[in-house]
Formats: C-alpha cells, sequence, structure tokens
C-alpha cells in the first residue's frame, strides 16, 4: 500500500489525533494528514488538492458530517475517495443515512485502533 | 428496565439506567483512555471545576454532565492524547467535552429504542466552581460516582418526563 494522505474532519482537536494515531496503530503509512473543524472547512481542504481518504465526525457545529457528505459530490477531487463516518451517533438510521449518501463506513465512537483497521484498510486496498 | 415511553409518566430516571450510565462511562474510558474506573465507595464531594455537559434531544430529552477536578481534566487530556500532563494542558476542555459527548452517545445507544430517538448537542464545557446551573429536567438526576486515577468523578443524567 502507497503512502496515504487522509483528511480528518470533527470538531474536536483532541478527536482528530486520536484519530490520526488509530491509524498509524492500523498500519497504514500516512504521508500527509490534513484537519478540518467542521464539513465546510472540509470542503475547503480538498478545493486544492484531493486526499485518499477522509474520515468525518457527524455532530459538528456550522457544517455536520451528514452535510459534508451530501455536498462532497461538488468537489472535483474528492471525487471516488472513500469517507468513513467516526461518531457518536450510532442510530441505525444515522448509519442508513450515511451510508446512502456515499458514506463507505462508519465507525462508533468509543473506537478502538483494531475497528479503525477494520473498516479503512480494505478501502485502500486500490489506492495507487 | 424502563423504555423512553415508560419514562413520560414517571417523575424519576429508572434506577434501572444506572448501571447502563456507569457501563457506558466505563467503556468510554477503558477504550479512549486505557484506564478502568472504580466505583466511590465512600460519599463525598466531586470537584467540580470542569463541568461538561450534552444535551439530549427527541424523545429522551435532558442532559448529561460529567464533573471532575482540573488535575483529572488535564490528566484524561494527557491520556486520550498519550503525552505528558502539561502538554496536554491546553487540550482540557476539549478532552473532557468529548468524553461526556462519547459517554452520551454510548448511554443512549443503550437504551431500548433510544439510539434513533434521541439527537446529541455539541458539548459545553464549564470551568471554575462557584457557579450554579439549573437544567429544565424535572426529574431528579440519576448520578454515578466514580473513582479516575484515585480522583473522584462524577457523570450524571436528567431527563424530561
Amino acid at each position: 500500500m502507497k503512502k496515504i494522505r487522509a483528511l480528518i474532519v470533527d470538531d474536536s482537536s483532541v478527536m482528530r489525533k486520536i484519530v490520526e494515531r488509530s491509524i498509524r496503530q492500523a498500519g497504514i503509512d500516512l504521508a500527509e494528514v490534513r484537519e478540518a473543524a467542521n464539513g465546510a472547512e472540509g470542503l475547503g481542504a480538498l478545493k486544492d488538492q484531493g486526499v485518499d481518504l477522509i474520515l468525518c465526525d457527524i455532530n459538528m457545529p456550522v457544517m455536520d458530517g451528514l452535510e459534508f457528505l451530501r455536498q462532497l459530490h461538488t468537489v472535483e477531487n474528492a471525487k471516488g475517495v472513500p469517507v468513513v463516518m467516526i461518531t457518536t451517533e450510532g442510530s441505525e438510521s444515522h448509519v442508513v443515512q450515511a451510508l446512502s449518501i456515499g458514506a463507505r463506513g462508519y465507525i462508533r465512537k468509543p473506537f478502538t485502533p483494531e475497528q479503525v483497521k477494520e473498516h479503512v484498510v480494505p478501502l485502500l486496498e486500490n489506492v495507487k | 428496565m424502563k423504555t423512553a415511553n415508560e419514562i413520560t409518566a414517571s417523575d424519576k430516571v429508572p434506577e434501572s439506567w444506572m448501571p447502563l450510565l456507569e457501563l457506558a462511562a466505563r467503556e468510554v474510558f477503558e477504550i479512549m483512555l486505557g484506564c478502568k474506573l472504580e466505583v466511590q465507595t465512600a460519599a463525598g464531594p466531586v470537584p467540580g471545576d470542569f463541568t461538561a455537559m450534552v444535551g439530549l434531544a427527541g424523545q429522551l430529552c435532558g442532559l448529561l454532565t460529567l464533573r471532575c477536578s482540573a488535575n483529572s481534566a488535564a490528566l484524561m487530556a494527557s491520556k486520550m492524547l498519550g503525552t505528558d500532563v502539561k502538554e496536554a494542558d491546553p487540550q482540557m476542555w476539549d478532552a473532557v467535552g468529548e468524553i461526556a459527548n462519547m459517554i452520551a452517545g454510548n448511554f443512549k445507544n443503550k437504551l431500548t429504542g433510544m439510539g434513533d430517538r434521541c439527537l446529541l448537542s455539541v458539548p459545553t464545557v464549564i470551568t471554575g466552581s462557584d457557579y450554579s446551573f439549573r437544567s429544565m429536567a424535572d426529574t431528579g438526576p440519576l448520578e454515578v460516582a466514580l473513582v479516575f486515577e484515585g480522583a473522584p468523578i462524577s457523570v450524571a443524567v436528567e431527563v424530561h418526563s
């Protein structure tokens, strides 16, 4: 697997660090990590250059994770990039909604690095 | 165990929710901080230097709070980030808010049928102990007194009936 460029979208800076650490613990080699505190910042972070993986919270101020997902298809650099939701909102309807609008995976907080590995690694197998 | 429908006919948070609240807190601390919480054996005041609050809205409507001392808040941030306490100090607010958020989410997901019918607010964190707040909840609080690395902490939930 090549080195991965990741975007982590979460309003908690502590959680962004934990997600980054969990990705590294999953054995994923990170070339670059971009951080955003809400969906609007996340869309902005993709404007100039794409990434290989996006991990996104749902409950965030300004623009939540579901709206971010809805608007992601308008960003040319985000086409085909797998998005995994990492959130406390673990209800079935949230999972179904997120998956129906483009998320490829869903991890409930609290989470272990093993769960990150299980959900994320398979999505990166085709990254060249 | 009472469901969300049953609580609307009650003036108290069901006692049967206590073990679920405790379990929700324990899981968050074990998974995200790598430490076990103990039950507080001797009743005593919990320092309220930091109070994180997460609103519950929908069929289950109310407030979840996490209270702890400033030292405990710094230690929580340190354990979450895997850094020393001094380095983690500026992240205390964020860490305590995120822990409260995860406990609230974990708790509501353990209540039968509540996952889809209750939404969480983003967390708010108050610092300092010279304050009072009044929740609009009309049930008494269900409070779990726990010990985090030798220091008392409190997790409580109050709901509108």
